[in-house]
């Protein structure tokens, strides 16, 4: 499909001072590389670019004198495309960092470019876990989440309430394959059993077959290894197949707060999921979420969004302190500095490039336990930061000495 | 055990893909009565189904009209949205090659889409299963959930239909003249244009009524028709443009040939239908039911 390029959207702020030395023409060129159309698009795509914006704007950049500018494209879930985009970006339009990139297949893809050409890459909704594992890089820091963190809160929660026996529907790419992976090594690990799999092309409309020969496996636990409205769909249609009626239950490894709200509490309730975020969590995530639908007509964030915003303002500040935009230079100063911020609190950044911060086990709430549009979730377990994500020595990345 | 699965199993995977077979049959039927007349390649097919399964929604949500009522009323709306973009745009290019009607139709998709999108989302909304036709059956090999069944029946019923009047009718025998010699039938006394007009009519009213037998099963979604209007088109290329009895044989067996494909190589079950048109198109160009002219 012929899909809108969306080029340089707006140049947020203007210099008032003398331009920083060692900024590179001058601005800071944020682009942010997501699904701006397709099966992704609400729990990343526009939203994204909202945040980031948010993000140069609480910086107070234009105070400063720093010149950022923000440019959007849409990879349209191909890495071809991805790939395409971000060399233009780094080659001819001199942009210093991508942020965002959903689809582990694109962001493996333009990982391997910032690396050659020597600049940044911020990952928020981009799950895979090989970002901090084999594919890691001095350029690239993996802020929200990770397939590994998702499997590790969600799967093991669920076998350790009885559901030890899975059946997994596998969206067929990168990121499906290591949601898969690391869910199954989880489900071993606390002595369940994967009874079979089957890998459905993404994206896919119809799950019926798929849904028939997981009711086949008779196993308690089908566990969806994919996202968005692939997510939706299997859950939906697995109510009309009889799943859960017939004892079988849904473990959605990685759901969006935007997925609950296409499902509707009706369908979603009682879901088990892993997120980073959820915008009524304390004070500080409601009244930025607030302000973030304001902007967003009026829907909250998902934790993609909220990451993009965090990571974008940190980078910021990296750039500031080091007064430079130069990629691996500012990530490793990204590295040093702890963080802080509105969505996630006080984190670090660990030497593979994982961001860390609590996750959160959330239920979906039941229609009567919901007080009003966007109200969905409820806190079953916070698990901690240095508990959260997979342990450095586990992920075999170069770039840490064993 | 029958090529490695249980034949209970087999039995049901056939039966899944008669019943996605039946939504290639209702548009690709839709898509082949619009060409067979108007020589137009309709490339909004896909948007008129997102629109009808819209239509359905907004029946629902802003006049309280049920499913009953949005089979019945989103059909005709999005229907008579379709005749207005005949009498207004596709008119013109009647006379024109394929490819204007193509780009024309194509850029509406796009358009109507992106503003479907822009206000909705591309998560889409929930559209309930009406009462009556939750639940489902145990046949023993498989659990058929009773919209399913009535997706099958519905979608042949209005199939065969079709076929019938413009097969076995008098204003069938009408509207294959106008198809083979316009100048000549219009010469005869006979409305041409105004039959062109309710002709495409109709067929995006098939797409509509598609779209709203899609509703409860999917999510309504504003780009639900954007990938299922490139498989109804290979659809209809291996059935052969124009054909009637084509398009829905063809439908009907892609959707069990897609649905095997699912069970035995789920990697492949996106592209089979096109390695399918493939073969097709190099053994016989016209399509399997189709004439060569």
């Amino acid at each position: 499909m012929i899909k809108a390029f969306l080029g340089a959207l707006a140049a947020l702020a203007l210099a008032t001072g003398p331009a920083a030395a060692q900024i590179s023409d001058g601005v800071i060129k944020i682009g942010v590389l997501n699904d701006q159309s397709g099966t992704y698009a609400d729990l990343a795509g526009p939203g994204s670019v909202v945040a980031a914006r948010m993000a140069v704007e609480d910086f107070g950049a234009a105070k400063k004198g720093m010149k950022v500018e923000i440019l959007v494209a849409d990879h349209q879930n191909k890495p071809d495309v991805g790939s395409q985009i971000a060399r233009q970006w780094f080659d001819v339009d001199k942009v210093d960092v991508i942020v965002d990139v959903p689809t582990s297949s694109v962001v493996l893809a333009v990982n391997q470019i910032a690396r050659e050409k020597n600049k940044a890459l911020l990952v928020s909704t981009g799950a895979t876990s090989d970002l901090t594992g084999k594919a890691c890089s001095p350029n690239a820091i993996h802020w929200t989440y990770d397939t590994w963190a998702l499997a590790n809160g969600t799967g093991s929660a669920i076998v350790k309430t009885g559901g030890d026996t899975w059946f997994f529907l596998t969206a067929d790419y990168a990121f499906g394959h290591a949601l898969e992976r690391d869910t199954e090594a989880v489900v071993v690990k606390n002595g369940g059993k994967v009874l079979g799999k089957v890998r459905h092309p993404f994206p896919t409309a119809d799950f019926s077959s798929f849904l028939l020969q997981a009711q086949a496996s008779k196993a308690k636990i089908i566990g969806l290894a994919n996202a968005g409205a692939d997510t939706t769909n299997a859950i939906k249609q697995g109510a009309e197949f009889g799943i859960v009626k017939g004892g079988q239950q849904f473990a959605g490894l990685l759901v969006f707060l935007t997925d609950v709200n296409a499902l509707g509490l009706d369908k979603a309730q009682g879901l088990l999921l892993t997120e980073a975020f959820y915008w009524d969590l304390n004070d500080q995530t409601r009244s930025w979420s607030k302000r973030f639908a304001e902007r967003h007509h009026q829907a909250m964030p998902t934790m993609a969004q909220a990451g993009v915003y965090s990571s974008v303002l940190h980078y910021l500040k990296a750039v500031e302190a080091l007064k430079s935009d130069d990629g691996p230079k500012v990530i490793a100063k990204m590295k040093e500095m702890p963080t802080d911020d509105p969505v996630f609190g006080k984190g670090s950044i660990r030497p593979d490039g994982r961001k860390i911060h609590p996750m959160y086990l959330f239920e979906v709430k039941k229609p009567s336990e919901s007080k009003g549009p966007w109200d969905y979730y409820k806190v079953r377990a916070t698990i901690p930061a240095d508990q959260a994500f997979r342990p450095m020595d586990q992920g075999d990345c170069p770039m840490v000495k064993k | 055990m029958l090529l490695g699965i249980p034949p209970q199993a087999l039995f049901g995977q056939l039966l899944i893909g008669l019943i996605n077979g039946s939504f290639y049959a209702m548009l690709s039927l839709g898509l082949s009565v619009i060409f067979g007349l108007l020589n137009i390649i309709n490339f909004t097919h896909g948007a008129q189904y997102m629109m009808g399964a819209f239509a359905a929604y907004f029946l629902l949500q802003w006049a309280g009209l049920g499913y009953g009522w949005a089979l019945l009323l989103a059909p005709v709306a999005v229907g008579l949205l379709g005749i207005g973009l005949e009498r207004t745009m596709l008119k013109r290019l009647a006379h024109l090659d394929h490819l204007y009607g193509l780009l024309l139709t194509f850029g509406m998709a796009l358009v109507v889409q992106g503003l479907f999108r822009n206000e909705f989302g591309s998560s889409g909304l929930p559209y309930a299963i009406p009462g009556p036709l939750t639940g489902g059956h145990d046949l023993g090999f498989m659990f058929l959930p009773n919209y399913r069944a009535w997706v099958v029946v519905f979608s042949l019923t209005v199939c065969l239909g079709t076929w019938f009047v413009i097969e076995r009718t008098k204003l069938g025998s009408y509207l294959r003249a106008a198809t083979e010699n316009p100048a000549l039938v219009q010469a005869f006394g006979i409305n041409v244009p105004r039959m062109v007009t309710l002709t495409y009519g109709f067929g995006v009213a098939l797409a509509a009524a598609a779209g709203v037998l899609a509703a409860p099963i999917y999510q309504v979604n504003p780009l639900m028709g954007a990938d299922l209007i490139i498989v109804v088109f290979a659809v209809v290329v291996i059935g052969g443009m124009g054909s009637i009895l084509g398009s829905i044989v063809t439908g009907f067996g892609l959707g069990v040939i897609e649905g095997l494909t699912k069970v035995f190589y789920p990697e492949a079950s996106n592209t089979v239908i096109f390695v399918i048109m493939a073969v097709v198109l190099l053994i016989k160009p016209a399509g399997l039911f189709g004439r060569t002219q």
